[in-house]
């Protein structure tokens, strides 16, 4: 069977949980294996052997994680050397460009956000959400290695025990895209939360909550129900929140089981990161905010009142 | 210093979007307008010429008839000139053959930066930027949320799910920014007449020496083969807190097994 290639993304040294569901999907495409840019350890083969790939390719020469345009080297090094039916990345900041500079290099077609992807008659047949989630569209790639950036949270991960073989590749020194450098670096701190992307359910706070200290409600009620916590622009432009966890069309795309919406409005561009979801409930003081259109339960109410009632009520019907 | 700025004509995003026949964005029947995420492009670029840092800034897209709207909403915030590549061939191309067509372009131009928005708000893929930057063979500085430019160098700051990144690279270069650089200040009545008699050039596949079939829809390298419209969401019960609003919503999580 053909191989389909995974670009494996590592955070803190673990591997992304995103990166194993392209592995779930690559078995539906052929045989899935694995490619590291940069050393592999145990627990990282381990890993990637336990979710079905059947060989892990390591680019060890290359520095651990290296900024964009090597990890290109690698992967179009990858390609030439394998001849997969696909290559799967996640879709993100860095998967999605990675993926697009390789697609100019091997001339091959590059389909984003992928929402899943299937075996078709003629390659891989992928499902996008476009037109800021309102529609629905199947693509192909037509020439080329299909390059494909999927979604995290689009599948749901399988495990697929198998001892993978590990596999030197030899990157040809690049021609050379002139540098870039790093100057600073800085890794985020963990709140400690799920992830957003991983998340069954998100809380999310919009200008509606006030204040710094307002917000702290949204983060509360997360806890209770052991959820992530997101936000609108106008909350993390006023700096109540972290920057990365801004829903919509500049921010996350999410689709929990449960959206709780507080006080935001659902402007368009937020409605595009979120109206997946498969309940939403929202809470905003005005009837007529365009959330609750969407909205499978909403309470027309100022959030300072009703957010701490439901954190008593979700304690006394839990206790 | 000279900048490009890359301006994109997209579809209203309160229009209803669709489909056409050919499974291409329906544009022509749509209002259409300067996408709002290449705007923030368009005031850095404003922003480095009145710094000091840029002697000029010429707009580039590649678009339909009507895209030349977008250049003249960009002269007017600021700049100099512009180029409009139009060709019926162009229609239906994909990211591939569109960086293809801009880098030709932004060769033809000549530039020291390039800004570009950081995705389209109609495709929304957000690879044009990185494509250019391979096929140019300059510097990629992609998704900045600052950007400041000084003695013949870039630097950016760049914010991801992991970590958060100072970049910096020596001039020609390519940026993308994102809606945290600061919104575009909104020309005065002035400045859209101003900007109507900018000098706009029109330049065709031939004037760009690219083969009409490497591009367009006979030559995209991805076909999208159906496409449905999401049956819109339904409104849900709403109800009025009268002291009971979170009871009723703690019942409503409790039916739905949420809780
Ligand atoms: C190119 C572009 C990209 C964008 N990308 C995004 C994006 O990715 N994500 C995003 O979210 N936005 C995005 N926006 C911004 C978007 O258009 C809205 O401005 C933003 O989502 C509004 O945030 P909000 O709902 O928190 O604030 P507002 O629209 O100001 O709404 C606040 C709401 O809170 C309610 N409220 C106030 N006080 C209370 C109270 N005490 N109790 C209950 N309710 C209360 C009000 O009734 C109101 O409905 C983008 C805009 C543009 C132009
Ligand atoms: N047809 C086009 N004309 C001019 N610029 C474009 C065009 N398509 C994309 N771009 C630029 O590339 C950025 C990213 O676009 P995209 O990859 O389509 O999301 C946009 O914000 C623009 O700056």
């Amino acid at each position: 069977m053909t191989e389909v290639i995974v670009l494996v993304e590592r955070r803190d040294g673990t591997v992304r949980r995103a990166t194993l569901e392209l592995l779930t999907l690559a078995a539906r495409l052929g045989e899935p294996v694995a490619l590291v840019c940069g050393p592999t350890d145990d627990a990282t083969t381990a890993v990637l052997g336990q979710h079905g790939a059947r060989k892990v390719y390591v680019a060890d020469a290359l520095a651990d994680d290296p900024y964009l345009t090597p990890k290109v080297d690698v992967l179009v090094a990858a390609v030439a050397a394998v001849q997969p039916a696909a290559v799967l990345v996640t879709a993100g900041a860095e998967g999605t460009e990675v993926a697009a500079r390789a697609a100019v290099r091997l001339d091959s077609g590059i389909i984003t956000d992928a929402v899943d992807v299937v075996a078709g008659e003629s390659g891989p047949l992928v499902t996008q959400s476009v037109f800021s989630g309102s529609w629905s569209a199947q693509s192909q790639v037509v020439r080329g290695t299909p390059i494909v950036a999927v979604r995290p949270n689009s599948v749901t991960i399988e495990q697929a025990p198998v001892e993978p073989v590990v596999q030197v590749l030899e990157v040809p020194a690049s021609a050379g895209v002139p540098g870039v450098r790093v100057t600073r670096r800085e890794a985020k701190v963990s709140t400690g939360r799920p992830d957003l992307a991983d998340a069954t359910a998100v809380v999310a706070g919009g200008r509606g909550m006030g204040s710094p200290e307002g917000f702290g409600l949204v983060g509360q009620l997360a806890d209770a129900l052991g959820g992530a916590v997101g936000a609108s622009r106008a909350a993390t432009d006023l700096t109540w929140c972290a920057r990365d966890v801004q829903i919509g069309q500049t921010g996350k795309t999410v689709a929990p089981q449960l959206y709780i919406a507080c006080g935001i409005s659902g402007a368009i561009q937020h409605r595009a990161g979120m109206q997946g979801s498969r309940t939403i409930v929202a809470v905003n003081k005005d009837p007529k905010a365009p959330i609750f259109a969407i909205a499978d339960f909403g309470v027309v109410g100022d959030v300072q009142v009703v957010l701490p009632a439901l954190l008593k009520e979700i304690e006394t019907r839990r206790a | 210093m000279k900048i490009v700025v890359l301006v994109k004509h997209v579809p209203e995003p309160t229009a209803s979007w669709r489909y056409a026949d050919d499974l291409t964005l329906e544009r022509a029947t749509v209002e259409g307008r300067l996408s709002e995420l290449d705007e923030y492009a368009v005031e850095q670029a404003v922003t480095l010429v009145e710094k000091g840092v840029a002697s000029s800034i010429t707009y580039l897209t590649m678009g339909p008839a009507k895209a030349l709207d977008a250049l003249r909403m960009a002269l007017a915030i600021g700049g100099d000139d512009a180029v409009h590549v139009l060709d019926d061939a162009l229609h239906g191309s994909d990211a591939l053959a569109t960086s293809r067509v801009l880098g030709a372009a932004l060769t033809r131009i000549g530039f020291d930066l390039v800004i570009c928005g950081m995705a389209s708000t109609d495709a929304e893929m957000g690879v044009v930027p990185a494509m250019l930057a391979e096929r140019l063979g300059v510097p990629q500085l992609t998704l900045a949320g600052a950007l400041e430019v000084a003695d013949g160098a870039v630097t950016v700051h760049r914010d991801d799910d992991v970590e958060s990144l100072d970049l910096a690279a020596a001039l020609p270069a390519l940026v993308s920014v994102t809606d945290q650089t600061g919104q575009a200040r909104y020309p005065s009545f002035r400045a859209i007449v101003a900007g109507k008699k900018k000098p706009v050039a029109t330049w065709s596949l031939a004037d760009l020496g690219v083969e009409p079939a490497l591009v367009g829809a006979g030559a995209a390298a991805t076909a999208v083969r159906s496409a449905s419209i999401h049956p819109p969401r339904q409104a849900g019960t709403v109800v009025v807190d009268q002291g009971d609003g979170a009871a009723l919503l703690a019942d409503f999580l409790v039916a739905q097994k949420l809780i």
